[in-house]
C-alpha cells in the first residue's frame, strides 16, 4: 500500500455541510491542519468562516460530512467534547463575562477544585505559569469588565490553553485591535507555534495573513474558492480569490472642493464613565465637500468626542456647531433631523437592535417618517421595500429582510448600518471605524460611498484606528492626542511616519527640543 | 489644492497632565448628604426642643429589675442631629475623601433605628423599653422574607425571574399543613417534621412547573410567576376549605422551642436570642451555604455564568437548560422550607393567604441586597425591624398631644430609611445581566 508519509493532520474536516434556515452556511469543506502550522482562513463576510469553525468547535452539528481529531473521527454532542479533544477557540465575539474576575472566566466550566471548594490560588497559580510560558499578560484578579479589548482577547486565550488546548481557532483575533495589540499579539501567537500549537486563523487583514501563514484557505459563498501559498501569494491575488473579481485597493479620490463650514467644533470637553475629562478642549472645522479624518492612538478620546458630537454624551463645556444651528444641547434624534448621519464604532451596542429584523434595523433612524409611517401606523411595505433594494445595493448577505439582524455574520451586520445611513439627504456624515470586521470587497465599496458622498457635497468626519483607512480616504488629517488636536496635515502630504510619531508622543520631534 | 481658508498644518499643542483628574460632579452622594442636612436641621430646630427630657430607658432584661440603659431622649436627638449635619457636610468634601461620605452615610443610617426609638419611647407614655426583645422579634419576623430572598436569588442569579416566590410558599404552607392535619395532629409530633419535609417539595414542585413554563416553553418569566402565585391562591383556598376545615384538625402544635447549646446561655441575650423555633435556626444555616455554594464552589459559579451570559458559558461546556432548572428548583426548596415557618412554625394552621405579600418583600430585600446572600439577609432583618416595631408602637401608645400617632406612621419610616440608602448611598444595583431572557442553545 502505498501511503503519502506526510505528517497526520491533526484536524481532518471533510465534506462539512451546514444549513440554516434560507442559508447554506458551508457546502462539501475539506480542510486539514498539520502540526504545529498556522492555517489561514479567508473569505468575504457571510461567507461561512465562523460557521465552519464552530462546527468543527462542536458548537454547531454539521449536517453532512465528518471531523477527524488526529486520525480519530469525532462527532461531539457539545462543546465540551470538543475541548475534551484538545480544541480551544476565540471566538469572534468573546465570550467573558463581565463581572466575573480573570481567574473565574478562565476557570469556568473546567473548575479547579479543593474538596468541595473553588481553589482560587490554583487557578492564579496555573495563570501564572501560562503567562510565562506564552508571554500573555493577565491579571488573575482584574474584573473582566474592565479590561481593554486586547487584555480580553489575552484572556480568551489564557482560557483555551489552561484547557490545554492544542488546535487552536482564532476567529477574527485582530479585528478590534490597535496596531501596536496586533503586534504583541502575533508574538504570543508564534511562541504558541513555537511550543506545537496548531492554528486556524481567520481574518480579514491580507497582510496578516502574507506575514503569519502557513497555508491558506478561501471560501467564499460556503464553499471551498480555493487555496493559495504564502510565498507566492500577493494581497491582490488573495483579494481576487476572495472576492471573485478584481479588486482594486488604491481609492480613486478626485480633489476636494470645501465649501461652507458643516460642523464646527469649539473648546469641547467630554468626561468619560470615570469622570475624566477624555475630550479636553477640542476645536476643529469640517467644511462641507471634504473628509477630516482623526488619526490617533485609541483611548485618546476618539469615542467621547463621536459621542458629543452626535448628542449621545453630555458635554462638559465647548460649542458644537452642525449646519449652521447651534448643537451643544441638541439630542441624538434633533441632530439626525439637521441632517447628519452617523456610523457608531460599537455596532451592537448604539447602530443596531438584535432582536429585530433586518428590515426595522434598515429604517431605525427614519423609522416615524414618510413613507415609512404616516402620523403613528406604521407602512410595513415600504420599509420591506426599502430594505430590499438596500440589501440589494450594498450585496448583504442575508436569507431575507425579516430574519432578525443578530443571525447575520458580523461583517453584514456591519453593512446593514453603513446602507441605513448612507441613504438619504446626508450633509454632515459621521463615521467611526466604519470597515471594522469587512472584507476587502465591501471595505472598497463603503469608501467608496463616503467619497461619493464628499463628492456630492456632504461633510465627512472620519475617526479611524486603522491608518491607512485614515491616509488613503482623508482631505485633511487632524491627530487626536489625549483629548485635543495636536496636529492638522493635509492628507496628499501626510506621511505614516510623521503621523504616527504625534499619535504616539503628542509632539513633533522639533518641537520637543523647543520644549526641553 | 483646497480652496477656501488657508488650512493650518502642523499646530502643535501641549496638554498638561493634571487636566486628566477626576471632577467632582453633583451626584446621588450629594443628594442623600443634603437629605440627612434636613432631616438633622428638623431634628436640632424642631423635634429637639418640642420632646421631653425625662429619663426613658432601653430594658435589656425581662422586668422585674431589668439590665436597663437610662437616657435622655433630648440629648440623643441632639446628638444624632449634629452627626446628621456633620454627615452631610461630608458629602460635598472632595471626591478624594469619598470614602469617608460613604461611610458617615452608613454610620447615619444606622443611627436611624436609635433615632426612631428614642423619639417614640419619648412621645409614650411607657418610660421604658426592651430592646433585646425587639431584635428577637425582628429575627423571628424575617425569616420568611430572608428565606425567599434567598429563592430569589438562586433563580435570579441562573437567568429566571421569580416573581411567584409568593405563590411557591403560600403554596408549600398549605400542603404542608394539610398533610400534618389529616395524617398525623392527632398521633405522634414526628408528624410535624414529615409534613415539613413535604412542604419543602411542595415549594420545589411549583418551581418545577415555573422551570417548566419559563425555561421549556420560554413563556415569558414574569407571567408565569403570576400564574403561580394565581394557582397556589386558588389551590390553597380549596385545600384550606375542602380538606383541612373537613379534617377536624385545623388548630395543631407548632415547632417547640430548643435552646442552642452554649449560645444560649450567653447572659443578657442567650436566653431571648438563641432560645427559639427550629426553622428560624436553619434560615441562617440556610443564608450561609446560599453563599458558601453560590460563591465558592464550581457549581455556583456555573449558575452564576447563566445568569449572566448563558452563551458564554455554552461555549466552555456547560449545559444551560440543566443548571437552570437545578437552581430554580434549588430555590423551590427554600420558599417551601419558608411556607412550612408560616403553617407550622410561627402557628400551626393554616388560613387564606397567610404569607402575606413576604414573598414580594423577600424579592424586595433581594434586590437592596443586590443580589447578594448577605446583603438580601440585611435587607430582610430591615423588613423585619419594621414589622416588629410597627407591632410594639402600638402597644407603646405613641402620641404628640392629644395626637395618637397611627403605627403604621412609625412602621414606614424604616421603609423610608431605606429608600433614601439605596438611592443614595449603596447606588444602583445591578441585575444579573442575562436575567429574563429565555435561551435557546445553538444547534
Ligand atoms: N445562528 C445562525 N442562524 C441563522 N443563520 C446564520 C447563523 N449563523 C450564521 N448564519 C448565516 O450563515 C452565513 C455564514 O455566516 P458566518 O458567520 O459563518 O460568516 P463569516 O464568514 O464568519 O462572516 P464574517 O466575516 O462577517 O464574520 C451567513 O449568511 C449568516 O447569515
Ligand atoms: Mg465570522
Amino acid at each position: 500500500m502505498t501511503v503519502v508519509d506526510g505528517p497526520v493532520p491533526v484536524l481532518d474536516v471533510r465534506g462539512v455541510t451546514k444549513t440554516f434556515p434560507g442559508v447554506i452556511a458551508n457546502e462539501d469543506i475539506d480542510l486539514t491542519l498539520n502540526q504545529g502550522e498556522i492555517h489561514c482562513l479567508l473569505g468575504e463576510n457571510g461567507a461561512g468562516k465562523s460557521t465552519l469553525v464552530n462546527v468543527i468547535f462542536g458548537l454547531y452539528k454539521p449536517d453532512k460530512g465528518t471531523v477527524k481529531v488526529r486520525g480519530e473521527e469525532v462527532k461531539f454532542a457539545g462543546v465540551g467534547e470538543a475541548i475534551e479533544h484538545g480544541i480551544g477557540m476565540v471566538h469572534q465575539h468573546f465570550q467573558l463575562i463581565p463581572v466575573f474576575t480573570v481567574a473565574e472566566n478562565v476557570i469556568l466550566g473546567d473548575e479547579l477544585t479543593n474538596g468541595p471548594f473553588l481553589s482560587m490560588n490554583e487557578a492564579r497559580r496555573r495563570i501564572r505559569e501560562l503567562e510565562e510560558q506564552y508571554g500573555l499578560i493577565v491579571d488573575p484578579d482584574a474584573k473582566v469588565g474592565d479590561l481593554s479589548v486586547g487584555e480580553q482577547q489575552r484572556v480568551e486565550l489564557v482560557k483555551a490553553l489552561f484547557r490545554e488546548a492544542d488546535i487552536l481557532i482564532l476567529d477574527e483575533p485582530t479585528a478590534v485591535l490597535t496596531p501596536g495589540e496586533v503586534d504583541d499579539f502575533f508574538a504570543v501567537v508564534r511562541s504558541l507555534v513555537d511550543q506545537g500549537k496548531s492554528i486556524i486563523f481567520i481574518t480579514h487583514k491580507l497582510r496578516e495573513v502574507l506575514a503569519v501563514a502557513d497555508r491558506i484557505t478561501v471560501l467564499r459563498n460556503g464553499r471551498i474558492a480555493g487555496t493559495a501559498d504564502p510565498a507566492t501569494a500577493t494581497q491582490q491575488s488573495l483579494a481576487n480569490l476572495m472576492v471573485g473579481r478584481d479588486v482594486v485597493f488604491q481609492v480613486d479620490k478626485g480633489e476636494a472642493h470645501p465649501g461652507e463650514v458643516a460642523l464646527r467644533v469649539e473648546d469641547l470637553s467630554v468626561e468619560d464613565e470615570r469622570s475624566v475629562m477624555t475630550v479636553n478642549g477640542f476645536s476643529a472645522e469640517v467644511r462641507a465637500g471634504e473628509i477630516f479624518g482623526i488619526a490617533g492612538v485609541e483611548g485618546n478620546g476618539q469615542r467621547e468626542l463621536v459621542e458629543a458630537i452626535t448628542g449621545m454624551r453630555r458635554k462638559a463645556g465647548g460649542t458644537v456647531e452642525i449646519l449652521g444651528h447651534n448643537a451643544t444641547k441638541l439630542t441624538p434624534r434633533k441632530i439626525a433631523e439637521l441632517g447628519t448621519a452617523h456610523i457608531p464604532e460599537d455596532r451592537n451596542k448604539h447602530g443596531l437592535v438584535g432582536s429585530y429584523s433586518v428590515a426595522d434595523n434598515m429604517v431605525l433612524n427614519k423609522y416615524s417618517q414618510a413613507p415609512f409611517a404616516r402620523r403613528w401606523v406604521r407602512n410595513t411595505s415600504a420599509v420591506h421595500d426599502e430594505a430590499e433594494e438596500l440589501v440589494e445595493q450594498f450585496d448583504i448577505r442575508t436569507p431575507s429582510v425579516d430574519v432578525p439582524i443578530d443571525t447575520l455574520s458580523g461583517g453584514n451586520q456591519q453593512k446593514v448600518i453603513v446602507a441605513r445611513e448612507l441613504t438619504g439627504d446626508v450633509d454632515l456624515l459621521i463615521v467611526a471605524q466604519p470597515t471594522r470586521g469587512l472584507d476587502v470587497g465591501s471595505i472598497e465599496y463603503i469608501h467608496q460611498q463616503i467619497i461619493d458622498r464628499r463628492d456630492r457635497g456632504a461633510a465627512v468626519l472620519l475617526v479611524s484606528a486603522e491608518l491607512d483607512e485614515i491616509l488613503s480616504l482623508s482631505d485633511r488629517i487632524g491627530v487626536l492626542y489625549r483629548g485635543r488636536l495636536v496636529g492638522v496635515f493635509d492628507g496628499a502630504d501626510a506621511t505614516r511616519e510623521e503621523l504616527g510619531y504625534l499619535m504616539a508622543t503628542g509632539s513633533t520631534p522639533d518641537t520637543e527640543e523647543v520644549a526641553s | 489644492m483646497t480652496q477656501g481658508t488657508p488650512i493650518p498644518t502642523r499646530l502643535v499643542t501641549d496638554l498638561g497632565k493634571d487636566e486628566l483628574a477626576p471632577r467632582r460632579r453633583f451626584g446621588r452622594r450629594q443628594i442623600v448628604g443634603i437629605v440627612f442636612g434636613s432631616i438633622g436641621i428638623g431634628l436640632l430646630g424642631g423635634i429637639a426642643p418640642a420632646i421631653t427630657s425625662e429619663t426613658r430607658a432601653f430594658a435589656f432584661e425581662p422586668p422585674p429589675d431589668p439590665l436597663s440603659l437610662q437616657f435622655n431622649p433630648k440629648t440623643i436627638v441632639i446628638v444624632i442631629g449634629i452627626v446628621y449635619l456633620i454627615t452631610a457636610a461630608l458629602s460635598f468634601l472632595p471626591a478624594k475623601y469619598d470614602r469617608w461620605s460613604l461611610i458617615g452615610q452608613i454610620v447615619a443610617t444606622a443611627l436611624g433605628i436609635p433615632l426612631i426609638l428614642a423619639i417614640s419611647l419619648a412621645l409614650s407614655a411607657a418610660p421604658e423599653t426592651n430592646v433585646i426583645n425587639l431584635l428577637d422579634q425582628s429575627l423571628i419576623l424575617a425569616t420568611p422574607i430572608a428565606l425567599g430572598a434567598m429563592t430569589g436569588l438562586w433563580c435570579e442569579r441562573s437567568g429566571i425571574i421569580n416573581i411567584g416566590i409568593e405563590g411557591m410558599m403560600l403554596g408549600a404552607a398549605g400542603v404542608g399543613f394539610m398533610t400534618y392535619a389529616i395524617m398525623g395532629a392527632a398521633s405522634s409530633p414526628g408528624w410535624l417534621w414529615i409534613a415539613i419535609l413535604v412542604a419543602i417539595l411542595a415549594g420545589g414542585l411549583l418551581a418545577t412547573l415555573h422551570a417548566v413554563l419559563s425555561i421549556r416553553y420560554q413563556i415569558n418569566q414574569i407571567v408565569s410567576g403570576v400564574v403561580i402565585n394565581l394557582f397556589a391562591l386558588g389551590l390553597t383556598g380549596f385545600i384550606r376549605s375542602e380538606v383541612i376545615v373537613p379534617s377536624g384538625s385545623s388548630k395543631g402544635v407548632p415547632t417547640a422551642d430548643i435552646a442552642l447549646p452554649i449560645l444560649s446561655k450567653i447572659p443578657i441575650i442567650g436566653d431571648t436570642l438563641f432560645t427559639g423555633r427550629p426553622l428560624h435556626f436553619l434560615m441562617y444555616l440556610v443564608v450561609f451555604l446560599t453563599w458558601l455554594v453560590m460563591f465558592r464552589t464550581a457549581w455556583g459559579l456555573r449558575v452564576r455564568s447563566c445568569g449572566e451570559k448563558p452563551h458564554a458559558a455554552e461555549t466552555l461546556g456547560i449545559n444551560v437548560i440543566k443548571i437552570r432548572y437545578q437552581a430554580v428548583i434549588l430555590g423551590g426548596f427554600i420558599a417551601g422550607l419558608a411556607g412550612a415557618w408560616f403553617s407550622m412554625e410561627a402557628q400551626a394552621g393554616f388560613e387564606d393567604n397567610m404569607t402575606n405579600a413576604a414573598g414580594f418583600i423577600a424579592l424586595a430585600a433581594m434586590i437592596f441586597g443586590k443580589w447578594t446572600p448577605w446583603g438580601a439577609f440585611a435587607g430582610a432583618l430591615l423588613f423585619g425591624f419594621a414589622r416588629a416595631l410597627g407591632s410594639r408602637l402600638q402597644f407603646l401608645d405613641v402620641s404628640i398631644g392629644d395626637f395618637g400617632i397611627p403605627s403604621e406612621f412609625f412602621q414606614m419610616l424604616p421603609f423610608l430609611v431605606t429608600m433614601i440608602v439605596v438611592a443614595g448611598a449603596l447606588g444602583r444595583a445591578v441585575a444579573p445581566a442575562a436575567e429574563g431572557q429565555p435561551y435557546t442553545p445553538s444547534k
